[in-house]
């Protein structure tokens, strides 16, 4: 029983009212983890993370020890923590900034060791007004407390955490995007190689840029040990991880759940998790990872909830949520305000996504109203190719950042998944569901 | 043979920037300490745009001016900048903005619905504000509040999941003020603010940096090919 078993990792404290305030968090084992890591080498920290392999939770899952160890052979300048969360249907770093911020604020100082950075930037996506208040409000706390500043717990490592509200783009949860956007500019991705911000982050200074909940799950590792962090799931996909469910179903919310051992199945059905799809209709659809991620199938359903075995099925896990759609659902609607998402979010930069999402996002609207041509689905499909050659998974690159060749994900499995129903749209010059 | 009237000032004065006389005396303070906390004063150009609609309900040219001259920038580059960001509004705003997200797990839970509900009840298509200056509608992208679809929320703050009848009761709460304790005016974003001010001493850092970049400037020297690279 996967499902109930697995310690509470990142949630353990969420149930209770003031689960942000200091008071809970220190009758909670608050902080024990990052004195505990103030007692052990930089070094030591670090193998603890690469021991847990833990998989960075903002969305591309690389492993944050490997991110940090590209950065031991220098110094680093900056940790920038990314919580920009801002792909749709994804909410599990909302719960946690807002729920339980002083274990942010311990994950952060316990990576600002490891890492030996003086100086920490969490970035909060602007709409998170709340959570930049706790947040904020946490740091206050623990800078009195002795946790974050200087000397933190006499132990001679200073550090110092500035929250940086953003200001309303999609873009900027793309790290490159984040660090010019902290730089105080328009949030346009860089121009990789670099590849990573190890080498050239924040004013041009060696940077780490880890996500939210990747960093919530430090105190725990310390406290246990990575090698029971390492413990559950299976395969490359360790620990639990926070699954975001939305859309169709009877109870949507954020789950901790143990990786791999559970299944998309599990999370969309049991009675203790999802519930199953309202008004006893059927599965149509699901996104397993984020919009930018390639739909699944009620075939699929049974699939483990783990990085590489979604991968190998075509699609991602990517930023951990999980769309639902249920029998009722209009396919090509669904599909087109997911376009037209994307064509809002395009930053300009370049021609594949700014100029492709706007045409993809008019056919799409004309089809769904009822004006479409049966040579458009070519169309689509043509338009599509031309942002991510061959239309490929993972997508062929066209442009600076990922979130040109995201595009074509949802259009592409909605016309291969239910082609039909966009054939009926253009025939009878209107959608079936309305 | 008198002298030409010069056409436009010296280039330098052009170019100095005027002491902030937009924001008020307590907002530049605020703005100074925020500026401190980065390591470069720009960093802070998108924080003082927050502060700028705290104080006027949105960002004004004038305010755009004082900014430029805060963290040396021309007041081009600061919308340049704002212009970006959907938070930032260059154009005035009512005193809420009620953001009601359409993106897919809402949609699915009947956002788009609840918008034409919202156009209707309101008078005013998304974009637009009511005559009276209380509501700007907003049609939102997703706003991470997903278990709560269709999500709304009023000044970036969550009002949970509403139905076409509890959003015209939140509508007439904002009118007649009866929430005004748990949401403030457009503008202000973070009621709470740091309590300490740099914990790590500004010059202790720089030092920090310095010898990094010389650490990386010998390390880059050491692998660099010998010559200028042929041709």
């Amino acid at each position: 029983m996967a499902i109930t078993d697995p310690p509470k990792i990142v949630t353990a404290r969420i149930g209770h009212d003031d689960s942000h305030t200091l008071g809970r968090y220190l009758a909670t084992g608050g902080y024990d983890g990052l004195r505990k890591a103030l007692t052990m080498t930089p070094e030591a920290v670090a193998a603890e993370v690469d021991a847990a392999s833990l998989l960075g939770r903002g969305g591309a899952g690389f492993p944050a020890g490997r991110k940090w160890s590209m950065l031991r052979k220098a110094p680093v300048t900056y940790l920038v923590v990314n919580g920009d969360e801002s792909e749709p249907a994804t909410f599990k770093d909302h719960l946690l900034v807002e729920r339980d911020p002083h274990q942010l604020v311990e994950g952060v100082v316990i990576a600002a060791y490891a890492l030996q950075v003086s100086q920490v930037f969490i970035f909060l996506r602007g709409e998170f007004a709340l959570g930049l208040e706790r947040v904020q409000a946490a740091l206050n706390d623990a800078y009195a407390h002795g946790a974050v500043g200087r000397d933190i717990f006499g132990s001679g490592f200073s550090v110092d955490v500035v929250v940086h509200p953003g200001a309303g783009a999609y873009i900027c949860g793309e790290e490159t995007a984040l660090l010019e956007s902290l730089e105080g500019k328009r949030g346009f991705p860089r121009i990789k190689p670099p590849f990573f911000p190890a080498a050239i982050g924040l004013y041009g200074d060696p940077t780490v840029v880890n996500n939210v909940e990747t960093m919530s799950n430090l105190p725990w590792i310390l406290l246990n040990g990575g090698a029971a962090f390492a413990a559950l799931g299976g395969g490359r996909s360790t620990g639990t991880r926070l699954f975001a469910l939305a859309g169709h179903v009877n109870n949507p919310g954020v789950y901790e759940l143990e990786m791999v051992t559970t299944t998309f199945n599990d999370l969309i059905n049991a009675p203790v998790l999802g519930g199953g799809i309202p008004h006893g209709r059927g599965l149509k659809a699901f996104i397993p990872g984020g919009v930018s991620a390639p739909w699944f199938g009620p075939d699929q359903i049974d699939l483990p909830l783990g990085q590489d075995e979604v991968a190998e099925a075509g699609s991602m896990l990517g930023s951990g949520s999980v769309v639902v759609m249920d029998d009722h659902t209009c396919a090509v609607r669904a599909a087109w305000r997911i376009t037209k998402f994307f064509s809002r979010e395009s930053c300009g930069q370049c021609t594949p996504c700014r100029e492709g999402s706007g045409w993809l996002e008019r056919i799409m609207e004309r089809i769904e109203r009822g004006q479409g041509r049966e040579e458009d689905l070519d169309l689509l499909l043509d338009a599509c190719d031309n942002i991510a050659p061959g239309l490929t998974w993972p997508p062929q690159q066209t442009t600076i950042c990922v979130l040109g060749p995201s595009i074509p994900s949802s259009i592409s499995s909605a016309i291969t998944m239910f082609r039909d129903e966009f054939l009926v749209h253009i025939k009878e010059g209107g959608c079936p569901y309305e | 043979m008198t002298e030409p009237t010069p056409l436009a000032p010296p280039r330098r004065a052009a170019l100095a920037p005027a002491a902030p006389s937009h924001l008020s005396a307590d907002m530049v303070a605020r703005a100074r300490q925020l500026i401190e906390l980065y390591p470069e004063p720009r960093s802070a150009l998108i924080p003082l745009c927050h502060l700028a609609q705290e104080q006027d309900g949105w960002l004004t040219p004038e305010a755009m001016v004082d900014i430029a001259g805060l963290v040396g920038v021309t007041p081009t580059e600061v919308l340049g900048t704002a212009s970006f960001y959907d938070m930032l509004h260059t154009e005035p705003v009512g005193k809420y903005v009620v953001a009601v997200c359409t993106n897919i797990a809402c949609l699915l839970g009947g956002a788009a619905e609840l918008l034409e509900h919202a156009e209707d009840s309101l008078g005013i298509g998304a974009g637009g504000t009511t005559p009276d200056g209380t509501v700007t509608l907003e049609e939102a992208e997703c706003l991470a509040d997903c278990d709560r679809a269709p999500c709304v929320q009023v000044n970036h703050r969550y009002v949970g999941a509403q139905t076409p009848e509890s959003f015209d009761r939140l509508v007439g709460e904002l009118r007649s003020g009866a929430r005004d304790a748990d949401i403030p005016p457009h503008g202000t974003l973070i009621r709470v603010r740091r309590a300490n001010g740099l914990a790590v001493d500004a010059a202790e850092v720089a030092r920090e940096r310095a010898a990094a970049a010389d650490e990386r400037a010998a390390r880059e020297a050491a692998t660099a090919p010998a010559d200028g690279g042929g041709a």
